[in-house]
């Protein structure tokens, strides 16, 4: 199987989010970046089924946000290619960015593409699903676990509660990762180091985006809600003492 | 036709998800002011009794076996066409596992802009939760039609419940050839603990770092008798099962006191447990999302209160 994953960095929650002077986006001057939790999955994903069943597995991502440090730790991971796709604005519509990969990944004879399941940012929809609709070829998202049945994959679809739907696809086909079977690998930064030096990063440019999201964002803030919570003060101790009395009163 | 509002209803288990309801109340509040009607569309396999207790001036029932269970293809493939065919000025599609694989195809396949993680809606004008609850965003939409992906939870149940809306029988399209086959349906496995019946739980999150300090939350939890649930990440993680975990994949519970310790209060966590009683949240980041939600906070550190509540039980 030859598969395909589209990787993303996006903005590390632990930090603190401002917004910048136009009051529609976050001030990304001082943003740290992070890949998204689910491409981690997806590419730990994919690399199992290529350590199961051969193939080989493509890290694939749009330029900016410290995009090279993420491909070159999917090289370090067990990724066998890794594609920079160039040419785009980092704050292209995910409409757009999708249109760029659909470009790309067109002519790579995929058998598989892995997204991960959806990031913090896609206000106009997961990339995967729109990706998918490019390529004209079917998606299933919320994906936990795919295995290889001949030319088809049999895939798990998480609904909520515990409960899964096992679907029997033909490829190609687009996967919308939520969980690897297993934790994904971590990979030591020396290896990621080596990797810098001893992977080829092709570079491939975005071509034809000429499509819209149909949207544009009018207003960012952070929300403000009627009931926030009574913050308790004191001491570690003293706030645990406090704490332990509400339990208590209202258990 | 032009002014009424879709709403995709969902179904599992020949059960309809109450995010149907919820959609439903909102698209009547969005369809008296656009002067339509809002219209259910709901597919399946002798499945049009569901449609009963819809609170809708119309529903669409298509009926076919290639629709009795959810398949993202063939839901995709008939409801873009309804879509096109009827052109409603909104759709509103639940932000929910089905509705995950059916908003973004169809913003493609119909030419509409697609808005995802809806908290409110007003006609031209919607708000998303980004950023896991940590910023919301307002959009504007091109032209006046629109599709949105709506967070469960967001709207009451009560306004989508009704009586006696007629239903249309729609003709399938041609799903011949699908590349996407159903199975089957799994059922969970019992638990060691049904977190969904105790009263008190002590709800732990990625805040704990690791396996080995689960240790502390399970004292605690163990003193006070009550039972140890998680966050999502904690069961990716493989260190408690799958049956602990609280949220829009795992499971809704509404105990009387709710103790997330180390839980950033995502949109997919919180959907799980909003509803308890009283919430306390115990977390480093004074920005957490979880705060908003919580009756009582402390931003001590959960590795200093933790054992300090325990030593006072
Ligand atoms: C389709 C889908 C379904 C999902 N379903 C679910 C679901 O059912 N349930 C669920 O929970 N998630 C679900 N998620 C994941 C969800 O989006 C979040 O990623 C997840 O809830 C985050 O878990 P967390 O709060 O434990 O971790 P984080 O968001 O990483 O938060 C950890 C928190 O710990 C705090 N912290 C760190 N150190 C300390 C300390 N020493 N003391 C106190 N606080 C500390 C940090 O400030 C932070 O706020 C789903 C996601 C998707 C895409
Ligand atoms: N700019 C991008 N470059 C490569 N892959 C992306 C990009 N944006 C989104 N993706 C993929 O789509 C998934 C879902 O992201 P999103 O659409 O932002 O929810 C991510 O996990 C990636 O796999």
């Amino acid at each position: 199987m030859n598969i395909i994953v589209p990787i993303k960095q996006v903005p590390d929650l632990v930090e603190e989010l401002e917004i910048d002077s136009s009051g529609k986006d976050l001030d990304r001057e001082w943003l740290k970046f992070k890949v998204n939790e689910y491409d981690d999955h997806a590419l730990e994903e994919a690399l199992l089924l290529k350590e199961e069943f051969g193939g080989t597995v493509t890290a694939i991502a749009l330029d900016g946000n410290d995009i090279d440090k993420a491909l070159y730790a999917a090289a370090a991971k067990g990724a066998d290619k890794v594609v920079k796709v160039t040419g785009l604005d980092a704050h292209v519509s995910n409409h757009q960015a999708a249109r760029a990969l659909a470009n790309v990944i067109q002519g790579m004879g995929a058998d598989l593409v892995f997204t991960g399941v959806q990031s913090v940012e896609d206000r106009d929809g997961q990339l995967g699903v729109l990706l998918a609709h490019y390529l004209n070829m079917p998606h299933i998202s919320v994906v936990t676990g795919v295995t290889v049945a001949g030319s088809n994959v049999v895939v798990k679809k998480e609904y909520s509660g515990g409960i899964y739907a096992e679907f029997e696809a033909a490829t190609p086909i687009v996967l919308g990762i939520q969980a690897a079977r297993e934790t994904p690998r971590y990979v030591p930064v020396a290896k990621v180091r080596r990797a810098m030096s001893s992977t080829e990063m092709e570079e491939v440019s975005a071509g034809d985006v000429s499509v819209s999201a149909g949207s544009s964002v009018s207003r960012m803030f952070k929300p403000v809600s009627g009931g926030k919570a009574e913050m308790l003060s004191g001491s570690a101790e003293d706030v645990a003492g406090k704490l332990v009395e509400i339990i208590k009163s209202k258990s | 036709m032009a002014n009424n509002i879709f709403v995709i209803a969902e179904h599992l288990n020949g059960k309809v998800e109450d995010i149907t309801y919820e959609m439903l109340g909102k698209a009547k509040e969005l369809a008296a002011s656009a002067g339509g009607e809002a219209v259910a569309v709901l597919l399946g396999s002798g499945a049009k009794g569901l449609a009963g207790d819809f609170a809708a001036g119309k529903v669409l029932y298509v009926d076919s076996p290639q629709l009795a269970e959810f398949n993202p293809e063939a839901y995709c493939k008939t409801i873009a066409s309804l879509v096109n065919s009827h052109a409603p000025k909104a759709v509103l599609v639940g932000n929910t596992s089905q509705g995950m694989d059916i908003a973004a195809g169809l913003s493609i396949d119909c030419g509409l802009p697609l808005i995802a993680y809806a908290s409110d809606l007003s006609a031209g004008n919607v708000t998303s939760q980004l950023y896991g609850g940590k910023m919301n965003v307002e959009s504007a939409v091109e032209g006046d039609r629109f599709i949105a992906s709506v967070l469960a939870g967001a709207f009451p149940t009560d306004a989508g419940k009704g009586s006696g809306a007629a239903v249309e029988d729609v003709p399938a399209p041609d799903l011949s050839g699908l590349k996407i086959k159903f199975k089957q349906l799994h059922e969970p496995e019992g638990g060691d603990v049904d977190i969904t019946a105790s009263d008190v739980l002590v709800s732990v999150g990625r805040g704990i770092q690791n396996e080995e300090n689960l240790e502390i939350v399970q004292e605690f939890a163990d003193k006070l008798g009550a039972a140890l649930s998680c966050s999502r990440p904690i069961v990716d993680n493989k260190w408690l099962p799958k049956t602990r975990q609280v949220g829009k994949s795992g499971l809704k519970v509404k105990p009387k006191v709710y103790i997330a310790i180390g839980i950033s209060g995502a949109p997919e966590h919180i959907e799980g447990m909003k509803d308890a009683e009283c919430i306390i949240a115990i977390n480093t980041d004074a920005n957490a999302p979880i705060f908003d939600f919580a009756h009582y906070g402390t931003t001590e550190d959960l590795f200093d209160v933790v054992p300090a509540m325990t030593g006072k039980l």
